[in-house]
């Protein structure tokens, strides 16, 4: 089994979650869905650290991040797939 | 794993078992902290909890203060208590509550006597509850005697990951066992509140959970002066990869496992439908919380970090857990059990509740956790608003 780099928790997520202490640009990363055990990979366009989300699919402004299957909240600049994914480019639905 | 079905615990006069033997000298107010102390210096075997209320409060707040300050004192990890207050009432008040439940409690006043009298009367009865509880012995105690409360802070994204599944994983294997169990932070679950209400096991529990939540997130419309973007998520949340408080509400909720909750409690208040899951309303910030927790009567506290929150309470030994590879290194010294094996494949969660469930029957049995070996003995009142 190949060493997990990221952690995506539901199936229908979009976004991962890094693992190792951080990930460099353009690292081909493995990727495990935990909820159906199955194995994608991703290939990063940022340095982001432990802990940190990567986008799994390109986003527009206004569209919804989901982790553990739920609406996170909106994306509020354009994301790439492979970029880092955090404050600066989404925001809560709530406020 | 077998689960174990006991553990050493001290049984106490009404029936609850409690996972400490402390003698406690509780000051009533604010004013009679320093009396407390000096009694808590004389006497080995005893400590004092300060804190900074008990003077002018009214109303719902006056109330809740009581409930905590009795609940405290009641808590089966209590196993005698002297109250100090500066005046009788309150003081009588208290004493005659945490009196109920069989254990030995005194009351002295210090109005009247001044300090130095006082401390040598509390002092002599304190010497008596001491030596007399030090020859409590631990005994074998069902599982189900244990109330486990919960509590996640300094969360980031492994938080959800490993540590809160984690405690979801031992919920789900020990509330069929006949433990109490208990979860909070009413602020926290913002984001996921539609989903938790979901959880009520009966439409009841689940009207009083959205009322409870609704009236919250009006008191934050009311008072906030902006929103909440600033304090949830911390920027201990942040640095550690948590972007909203949808996603700290839906990681914090993984703490459950997949059970449902029986009845929603007040702040500080005893459950009364048996055995299973609670919720309880309270703040999110840790301190509060489990004093809260410690006040309902609950005797051993699990609290999955992420970034390190290094947390204790004065009566309930609290266990700490982390997801977090470098924080399971970094601050060792607090942290009593390591799950970051889960991020590397490397354990399941199966695996880790039992760990889970392990360490925490060593915790309950004697074993000193982190935080109680430095000496954290926090306790924080919850005020509901500004004294008279």
């Amino acid at each position: 089994m190949a060493s997990t780099d990221i952690i995506i928790h539901d199936e229908k997520d979009n976004v991962g979650v890094v693992v190792i202490e951080k990930i460099t640009p353009n690292q081909e990363c493995n990727c495990w869905i935990m909820e159906n055990d199955k194995s994608v990979k991703i290939q990063s366009k940022n340095e982001i650290p432990l802990g940190h989300k990567i986008a799994m699919i390109d986003f527009k402004e206004g569209d919804t991040i989901l982790k553990y299957g739920h609406d996170i909240g909106k994306v509020v600049k354009d994301i790439k797939k492979g970029e880092h994914v955090h404050v600066h480019n989404v925001k809560t639905k709530k406020w | 794993m077998e689960i174990p079905k006991s553990f050493l615990g001290y049984k106490r006069e009404n029936g609850r078992v409690g996972t400490r033997n402390h003698v406690v000298i509780l000051p009533v107010d604010d004013i009679s902290n320093a009396c407390a102390e000096a009694v808590a210096n004389n006497i080995k075997g005893t400590f004092a909890i300060p804190h900074a209320y008990g003077r002018l409060q009214f109303g719902a707040d006056l109330e809740l203060f009581f409930d905590t300050m009795i609940g405290t004192g009641k808590n089966p990890n209590v196993a005698a208590c002297i109250v100090i207050g500066i005046e009788p009432k309150w003081t009588k008040r208290i004493v005659d509550a945490i009196a109920t439940t069989g254990k030995p409690v005194e009351g002295f006043s210090i109005e009247g006597a001044g300090d130095i009298k006082t401390i040598m009367t509390a002092s002599k009865k304190a010497q008596e509850f001491s030596q007399w509880a030090s020859e409590k012995q631990r005994e074998e105690c069902s599982l189900s005697d244990l109330w486990i409360s919960v509590k996640c802070g300094e969360s980031d994204t492994t938080s959800g990951m490993a540590a809160n599944p984690a405690v979801g994983n031992l919920m789900d294997k020990l509330e069929p066992l006949g433990v109490h169990l208990c979860f909070g932070e009413t602020s926290e679950l913002t984001g996921a509140e539609k989903v938790c209400a979901t959880r009520g096991s009966t439409p009841e529990a689940q009207k009083k959970f959205m009322k409870t939540w609704s009236d919250y997130n009006d008191f934050i419309l009311k008072e906030a002066t902006n929103d909440l973007s600033e304090s949830q998520p911390t920027a201990g949340n942040i640095a550690g990869g948590l972007t909203t408080i949808e996603e700290k509400a839906f990681g914090n909720f993984q703490k459950i496992g997949s059970r449902k909750f029986i009845d929603v409690l007040t702040p500080a208040e005893e459950p009364k439908k048996g055995p299973g899951l609670y919720f309880m309303d309270t703040s999110s910030a840790a301190g509060e919380c489990l004093t809260l927790q410690a006040a309902a009567g609950f005797n051993i506290h699990l609290f999955p970090t992420g970034q390190g929150n290094i947390i204790g309470n004065a009566i309930e030994p609290v266990v700490k857990l982390t997801g977090n590879p470098s924080t399971a290194v970094n601050m060792k010294e607090h942290i009593d059990l390591d799950v970051s094996k889960i991020l590397k494949r490397e354990m399941n969660m199966d695996q880790a509740g039992d760990e889970l469930i392990k360490t925490t029957i060593r915790a309950a049995s004697g074993r000193l956790t982190c935080a109680e070996v430095l000496g954290h003995k926090e306790f924080i009142m919850t005020k509901l608003f500004r004294s008279a």
